[in-house]
């Protein structure tokens, strides 16, 4: 089956801002690898679907108990903009 | 074999440190001068922690003499896949995105490993957030192999690989998606393994898929690799995935050879697309292995033909979305933008390259509306059905064995345009990520050309000691003692 | 042609736990901004979630109070979209298998009681905040926004009703219904000033008599009870005008303007089929197995609705059971015991509501110093004519300022009433003697100066006569 796909929309959803020219060269490269992952079509009869954990452990949990937060002065180090204790962006499209 | 300390095993040089023929700072000065003459070559390291390694060093000589031994790996110089975190230490997992990062806390792996008196030399190169299998996605330039630098080291734990191979460390970790670990190591000549999912932490780990990922050892030998998972193997809270039970005994059974295992040779595993010598390498050593005793079956996975089309889709899947958090906001790279969507898209498009560009949008199409069932839905069962094959095979025989990898390290470049073709150098491997079973590679030979040959040995869910228990005899009758013929060339 | 509006409504709660839904920072708020961070709610690389098991065990808590089925199995999903407030550009949330679904609660409008079903209870974390600083605190023209994380992995559980509401008031008395519920549950703060309860609701309309849904158009911003009934109203309005005017509803969602009394369109993020829910695979399932189940319902207090029916039982009419069912626990439990004690209900209650509730007002006090026998003797005392009822406020604020009982109260402070109908018949006898034209009258047929003669012999005897006694008295007495 050849694959349908709205490149443009695939990239908008995943936040990549990519030219036209890169857009149709993903979109071909993508249409060969989906064909190939599309062999996944073939498997036949339906498995026991499960998804959890190869062991099959469940109920992980913790205690609700507090830890120590990170120093602040060192997390905001490594923000490309920080401002009197706070992370800073350009405002969003909806503001 | 040359005297140098960088070349010891992790085993020997421990003996070494302990009947003070060495030190440790002395060992580290030898890793560290292999280092400085190989890497122009090489390009194993993104970084070299030489303060920090020195540091180390000399805390666990002054450990070791005050009667304080850490265990194995006390004293013994490792270095780390640079996707794990290291506080302080820049970690990038070879992105752009991540240049100039300095987590600000230590992966659980690299706690133990501290604990543990190891001295971490630095971060290896790697594909770019681990997606690639050929070490040439780094954004900081590709990694070589030390067998012939006009080719790949494997990948994507590539750094990690060429560097244990070349002994500009004595061990390291290494992460395994899909092979990660032990096409590298089959490419390099030394032993790579992926322990069951869950006995390693993967805290700290940078993720590409979570479901998938395990962080693992690469070493000289299967004994040096029983010692590094030993260490940084066990339940941790901080992994929700974290095995809690018993775990197996990984070193107990290494010499009791493999007198009346049966062992099952994966029919899949061989013919089209295999390179005849290492289609001759593999059905040698089953000969061997029967020779030692095992009973031999032949043994089908009729789902691993669909293996890689499933992993293709469930682990960009999960890539598209652990991969979403670099934005540009709290760390990293940033690219300039008017408002915050221009900002998030153009740092991404930026600062990612563009294997990683290509498996976010093929994760993000899977997931997307209307192709869901076809495609992850679908993988998911396929993922189910290969667990099923694997588990009436188990039923059958104690271990699988099969070619880690079709083909030997292939030449730099050759691929890079054919994602497909560099995709199937990983279609031995992905199985067991897809299982969550544990696997290893074992070198057992030369190719005509000089370049390393692995073997495979697959065990089930916990069963790291069967796993072991075969790996020490392959490495026993492969008797492989072969070395890089590397030049060396002070940068 | 007439409508009939269709009301769905989401309630965000947040829980009240000591760390966050994932990780260990604290719960607070109003502190220093990224002051309560870590690795995992700042979704930097390599950090892992783990889940919080208090949180777990409140929001089937809540199920259990809305009557809701818990799930055997249920797994938590990834929710995709990129927005600066969330970290890791996904929610962790629940998909198709939340922890609790299928109840509902009854709610009472208009002395009517109304059941409304709830379709789900998930969990899933919050996001950080975003303050928009720009020109004059303009949001449109906003120069850049402030990032602060430590509302981020909060834990937050969704509440989603059927669309079984009618009014834009069902609308209000339901979302207070649930805050009441989960307040007296004690899992959340559940203010809404701080935002830790929040309210969407999706509103659609149809021709009356029809079955089948409108479209409908999820508004926002609504940050109280009242703004969540006039923006319901104001949208069933709109809905209306649009359609008898010929034209069609879109599918949005659209922001409530508290100043402008008016909802308006919002640029869509993305779409909700955009969202590309997966099993979140860094968690395991978690299994609630009966016996977790019932744990967790036995550690339920008694809930509003439960609480209002056993006052009702017990003697109280609806309205009074519902504003004695609102008052603190600390009233609440005055009011059991006295009624233990054998007092009787209205009055106790009334006596709670109106005097004991008020001094607690006035005095803004934390602790009511009063017990539940202290008043029972009280009500009783009242009831037996042994005080008057203004004598009774004043005993009672002497047992509140700690005096001691009622009884002593009122006799160190001389309240007790005097019933020795000998004494007041002296008293009776000079106030007769010294108004023979009321008596006059009285006899005349003018019986209302009888008030004037009760007044006379209360003033006489300082207020402490017991005015039924004298009145009788004064009646025998005139009658001869
Ligand atoms: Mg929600
Ligand atoms: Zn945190």
């Amino acid at each position: 089956m050849p694959v349908e796909i709205d490149i443009a929309h695939v990239a908008r959803l995943a936040r990549l801002e990519l030219t036209e020219a890169e857009l149709e060269t993903y979109k071909t490269q993508l249409g060969v690898i989906l064909d190939h992952a599309a062999r996944v079509q073939s498997l036949e009869g339906e498995p026991h679907v499960e998804s959890a954990h190869p062991l099959g452990f469940v109920n992980r949990f913790r205690d609700d108990r507090v830890i120590e937060s990170l120093d602040r002065d060192e997390v905001l180090s490594e923000a490309p903009a920080a401002e009197a204790g706070y992370f800073v962006v350009p405002p969003a499209l909806d503001q | 074999m040359t005297d140098a300390l960088h070349d010891l095993t992790i085993v020997a040089a421990g003996d070494g440190l302990r009947s003070g023929d060495f030190s440790a700072e002395e060992l580290l000065q030898s890793v560290l001068d292999r280092a400085h003459r190989t890497e122009a070559q090489l390009h194993a390291y993104l970084t070299i922690d030489r303060e920090g390694a020195m540091e180390s060093a000399a805390a666990a000589d002054a450990d070791l003499s005050a009667g304080n031994d850490r265990g194995p790996l006390h004293g013994i110089p490792i270095a780390l896949k640079d996707n794990m975190c290291t506080r302080g230490v820049e970690t990038t997992a070879s992105s752009q995105i991540l240049a100039g990062y300095h987590p600000p806390y230590d992966a659980t792996v690299v706690r133990k490993l501290r604990e543990a008196g190891a001295v971490i030399v630095g971060k290896t190169n790697l594909d770019e957030f681990a997606m690639g299998s050929s070490t040439e996605n780094s954004a900081y330039g590709p990694s070589f192999n030390p067998w012939d630098i006009s080719r790949v080291p494997g990948g994507s734990s590539g750094g990690s690989a060429a560097a244990v191979a070349a002994g500009s460390a004595l061990g390291a970790l290494g992460s395994d998606t899909g092979g990660s670990i032990r096409q590298p190591a089959s490419l390099s000549g030394i032993v790579g393994l992926k322990p069951t999912y869950g006995t390693v932490s993967r805290y700290g780990l940078i993720a590409f898929a979570s479901s998938l990922d395990q962080i693992g050892p690469l070493s000289k030998s299967v004994s040096d690799a029983g010692l590094t998972l030993g260490t940084i193997w066990g339940h941790d809270p901080l992994d929700s995935t974290s095995y809690a039970g018993e775990y197996p005994d990984l070193t107990g059974d290494l010499d009791r050879g493999v007198k009346g295992m049966r062992i099952g040779v994966v029919t899949e595993m061989a013919g089209e697309g295999y390179e005849p010598a290492v289609d001759d390498a593999v059905t040698s050593m089953v000969e061997r292995l029967a020779g030692a005793g095992a009973e031999i079956v032949e043994v089908s996975l009729p789902t691993a033909a669909i293996a890689l089309s499933a992993y293709y889709l469930v682990a960009p899947a999960e890539a598209s979305a652990n991969l979403a958090r670099f934005d540009g906001i709290r760390y990293g790279h940033r690219a300039t933008g008017v408002t915050t969507e221009d900002l998030m898209a153009r740092t991404r498009a930026e600062g990612f390259g563009p294997e990683v560009t290509r498996r976010i949008l093929l994760g993000t199409y899977a997931l997307s509306a209307g192709y869901y069932d076809a495609f992850y839905g679908q993988a998911q069962k396929v993922r189910a059905a290969i667990r099923e094959d694997f588990a009436r095979a188990y039923g059958q025989v104690d271990a699988l064995v099969s070619p880690t990898s079709p083909t030997v390290a292939f030449k730099t470049g050759d691929r890079v345009d054919d994602p497909l073709a560099m995709y199937l150098s990983d279609i031995c491997t992905i199985p067991s990520n897809l299982s969550g079973d544990p696997a290893m590679s074992i070198p057992i030979g030369l190719d005509p050309q000089g370049l390393p040959i692995g073997f495979q040995v697959m065990a089930p869910a916990l069963g790291e000691d069967v796993m072991f228990r075969v790996a020490a005899e392959v490495e026993r009758l492969a008797e492989f003692t072969a070395e890089p013929s590397l030049l060396e060339v002070v940068s | 042609m007439s409508w009939e509006p269709v009301i769905g409504i989401e309630v965000h709660v947040e829980l009240a736990t000591e760390s966050k839904m994932f990780c260990g920072c604290a719960v607070g708020f109003g502190e220093e901004p990224n002051t309560n961070i870590c690795p995992v709610c700042l979704g930097l690389p390599g950090a892992l979630p783990v889940t919080n098991q208090k949180a777990i065990e409140w929001i089937m808590a809540i199920g259990l109070a809305l009557d809701c089925e818990v799930s055997p199995r249920s797994v938590f999903h990834r929710k995709n979209y990129f927005y600066a407030d969330l970290p890791k550009n996904y929610q962790i949330s629940q998909f198709d298998i939340p922890v609790c679904h299928d109840g509902h609660i009854d709610i009472v409008v208009e002395g009517e009681s109304r059941r409304v079903g709830i379709e789900r209870a998930h969990m899933e974390e919050d996001t950080g905040k975003s303050t928009h600083l720009g020109d004059g605190g303009r949001i449109h023209a906003a120069q850049s926004t402030l990032l602060d994380f430590n509302r981020s992995g909060v834990p937050l559980v969704e509440i989603v009703s059927k669309p079984d509401i009618r009014s834009a008031a069902e609308s209000r008395i339901y979302a207070s219904e649930l805050r009441a519920l989960v307040a007296e549950l004690g899992v959340s703060d559940a203010r809404l000033e701080e935002g830790s309860i929040r309210f969407d609701a999706n509103v659609s309309v149809r021709p009356e008599g029809s079955d089948t849904l409108g479209t409908k158009v999820e508004i926002k911003n609504m940050n109280s009870f009242r703004s969540l009934e006039r923006a319901v109203e104001f949208e069933i309005e709109r809905q209306i005008e649009v359609l008898e005017s010929g034209g069609e509803i879109v599918q949005e969602t659209r922001h409530w303007d508290e100043d402008g009394g008016v909802t308006h369109s919002m640029r869509t993020k993305e779409g909700s089929s955009d969202y590309r829910y997966f099993t979140e695979p860094d968690l395991v399932p978690m299994v609630m197995d009966e016996a977790w189940v019932a744990r967790v319902r036995n550690s339920l207090p008694e809930l509003p609705a439960a609480r209002r029916r056993r006052y009702v039982e017990g003697g109280l009419d609806d309205h009074l059971a519902g504003v004695l069912s609102d008052m603190p626990l600390s009233l609440r439990t005055i009011y059991d015991d006295a009624v233990n004690a054998g007092a009787p209900a209205r009055q106790t209650a009334n006596w709670l509501t109106g005097e004991v509730n008020g001094w607690l007002r006035r005095t803004d006090s934390e602790h009511v110093p009063l017990t539940g026998t202290q008043l029972a003797q009280l009500v009783v005392m009242v009831e037996e004519g042994k005080v008057s009822s203004s004598a009774a406020k004043e005993v009672l604020v002497g047992v509140l300022d700690g005096e001691g009982d009622p009884a002593g109260v009122a006799a160190a402070r001389d309240l007790i009433q005097i019933s020795d109908t000998s004494a007041l018949e002296t008293a009776v006898d000079q106030v007769l003697a010294d108004n023979p034209d009321a008596v006059v009258s009285y006899r005349d047929g003018e019986q209302k100066v009888i008030g004037y003669l009760v007044g006379q012999v209360m003033r006489a005897t300082q207020g402490k006569a017991d005015p039924k006694l004298v009145n009788e008295i004064l009646h025998s007495k005139l009658e001869v």
